[in-house]
């Protein structure tokens, strides 16, 4: 026990006389939840659209005019020409088109039916999505009203009793883009701390040259790995604390459930964690191959965590993959204790997981890390 | 006398390359044991096998009374270590490093006070007992890694070319701390590829190409080899090796 007291002392020691390390530990949840909650957002507004309008008519300016009124949709261009229109997107100055026929009104009243032509910018498909969703709410809003207003109601009309849809988002009322993403980068936070910190640390001794010092000395090496580990899950468990404390008011994130499960299953998961960055460690001799390393698993398993997009549409090769993803488990179960209220009983699936991740993890690191050379 | 390192038959491969071929040799209590042999003959090879930091190929290897193969925790708590890298900690101070060694040692509290306040002292170093050791120039340092080796008496004391890049003078004053080491009964196993410290050991063994070509007292090889002094004798049979750059 006092061996590891002595290697604890040593490792605060150095932690907190590397003024870069105390700057990064309070800067980095701060800046990256306040940067990346904000701008990570996946609320479009401000779509710019580019319109053709071969009608000119009285119903095609009031569709138009539909347009103009939206919050989302900001008309950047109009023109006859659709060749112009499309280069406007070419030029990225505008990410949709549309374009209202020749004859537009007339076929609208005679025909009961009229065509239109929308045209999205569909390099980022998620929001070319988006865009068509907003698009055909309006299209379907001005269907309404114009029918009533230019056709005389007739009597089956009177009887189609307006259905209307309401819906009911749960745990997000107002799909506020942030309260989905505050939960995340926390995740992400802690991961990136425990993942690179413990395991440079080690590296760095290799670098040195002390850990041989280290290794003609009676140190076991449970005693050296553990040493290497509480330190930076005392600092991990900060920065959660520190990113809770800044994220939550300022996004008005709602913690509906308890903040000891969830504190329970991030020491769980920053065991886990912590150990996979001990055991890449094993592998590296210089800090250069182990930031290459972390940063290989580290990028994947973050993309494939779930933080920007819903893993249930992942491909089933890709739904796999997270089976061995422990950021998709801790990500899962952050999000369901704050917005859910989750308790340990909805989350045993993920505690299992991480669980037995951090029992194998941390076994490896130690069995590989080798006292001899 | 009392053997404290026993070697027999040590061979040491690495695939297909011999670093040490059959090394048989004891070094005895007390004694200045000089560890010679050209860059690449097989010496730190041999010295980490000895502190437990690489395993032999084959041999009998017994270090302070424990067996190579089986007791390397008891070996690792018996002996001291110095390499050649530079290793103490540069962002702890002084007297960091001196306690953080000592404390896991297994040193007591009481203990690590008062050895710290002798070593300091004895290096007079009292003015830089709380600088880091980064701010310390080389000879210092080398004389604080010896002194924190040897912190908790060990029976024997590894020394890895520990004057290399140090001058003339700094290298005299570490041959005294070697020599106050050895008088307090700390036997000293040190490689060097200075010749003039070869004559201050008490027996000098000289490998080349992985074998111990050579192994007596500096008075007796310099009889035998008919030389004016060790570098002679050393570059005679540092000739004979085959691998020459």
């Amino acid at each position: 026990m006092r061996t590891i007291f002595f290697i604890l002392r040593k490792e605060f020691k150095q932690i907190f006389r590397n003024p870069m390390m105390v700057k990064l530990i309070v800067a980095l949840p701060i800046v990256q939840l306040i940067v990346l909650a904000n701008a990570a957002t996946m609320d479009l507004k401000n779509i710019n659209l580019a319109i053709v309008d071969n009608d000119l008519s009285t119903i095609s300016r009031q569709l138009v005019s539909k347009f103009e009124g939206s919050p989302f949709f900001t008309i950047t261009y109009r023109d006859f020409s659709e060749k112009n229109a499309q280069e406007s997107v070419a030029l990225n100055q505008s990410d949709a088109i549309l374009i209202i026929p020749t004859n537009f009104q007339k076929d609208l009243l005679k025909e009961n039916t009229a065509k239109l032509q929308f045209s999205v910018n569909a390099i980022n498909g998620m929001s070319a999505g988006i865009i068509n969703y907003y698009m055909q709410s309006i299209i379907i809003d001005f269907n309404k009203k114009i029918i009533p207003e230019w056709k005389a109601p007739t009597s089956d009309m009177k009887k189609i009793k307006n259905i209307s849809i309401t819906y009911a988002h749960w745990f997000n009322k107002e799909l506020i883009f942030n309260i989905f993403m505050v939960p995340g980068i926390l995740a992400v936070l802690v991961t990136i701390m425990g993942m690179f910190l413990p395991g440079l640390n080690l590296v760095r001794e290799k670098e040195i040259g002390t850990i041989e010092q280290i290794n003609v000395t009676p140190i076991k090496k449970y005693q050296f790995i553990l040493g290497k580990l509480l330190p930076f899950i005392l600092i991990a468990f900060f920065e959660l604390s520190l990113g809770l404390l800044v994220g939550v008011p300022l996004f008005n994130v709602p913690v509906i459930g308890s903040y000891f499960v969830l504190y329970s299953v991030a020491g769980i998961y920053l065991l886990a964690i912590l150990g996979i960055g001990l055991l890449l460690s094993t592998f590296a001799n210089t800090q250069q191959q182990l930031m290459f390393l972390s940063y290989f698993v580290l990028i994947i398993f973050i993309l494939m965590s779930g933080i920007f997009t819903p893993t249930e549409s992942m491909p089933k090769w890709g739904q796999m993959i997270n089976y061995i993803n422990p950021i998709y488990y801790f990500m899962k179960s952050l999000r369901m204790i704050l917005l859910k209220g989750s308790g340990f009983s909805d989350i045993l699936p993920q505690i299992y997981a991480l669980s037995i991740y951090a029992v194998l993890s941390i076994s490896l690191a130690v069995s590989r890390y080798k006292k001899t050379i | 006398m009392e053997k404290v390192i026993i070697v027999k038959n040590l061979v040491k491969k690495f695939e297909s390359f011999v670093a040490n071929d059959n090394l048989t040799f004891d070094v005895f209590r007390g004694e200045i044991f000089g560890f010679l042999g050209a860059n690449g003959a097989g010496k730190t090879t041999a010295m980490k096998i000895l502190c437990g930091l690489s395993q032999p190929t084959s041999g009998e290897l017994s270090v302070a009374g424990f067996d190579v193969y089986k007791q390397q925790d008891k070996i690792k708590a018996n002996i001291g270590y110095m390499s050649q890298k530079f290793s103490l900690y540069e962002d702890l101070t002084v007297f960091e490093n001196i306690q953080f060694y000592a404390g896991i040692y297994g040193l007591s509290n009481k203990e690590i006070d008062e050895r710290a306040l002798k070593l300091i002292e004895k290096l007079g170093m009292q003015a830089m007992r709380k600088k880091l050791v980064a701010s310390l120039p080389l000879g210092w340092r080398q004389k604080l890694s010896f002194s924190i080796a040897i912190i908790h008496k060990p029976q024997i004391v590894f020394l890895d070319e520990p004057t290399g890049g140090v001058d003339p003078i700094t290298r005299r004053q570490f041959w005294d701390l070697i020599y106050e080491a050895a008088n307090d009964g700390i036997t000293i196993f040190v490689t060097t590829h200075y010749m003039d410290e070869a004559e201050y050991c008490n027996r000098v063994s000289i490998m080349v190409d992985g074998r111990i070509e050579a192994l007596d007292s500096p008075l007796n090889l310099k009889k035998q080899f008919n030389a004016e002094n060790m570098n002679d004798v050393f570059i005679q049979l540092a000739r004979k090796s085959k691998n020459k750059e």
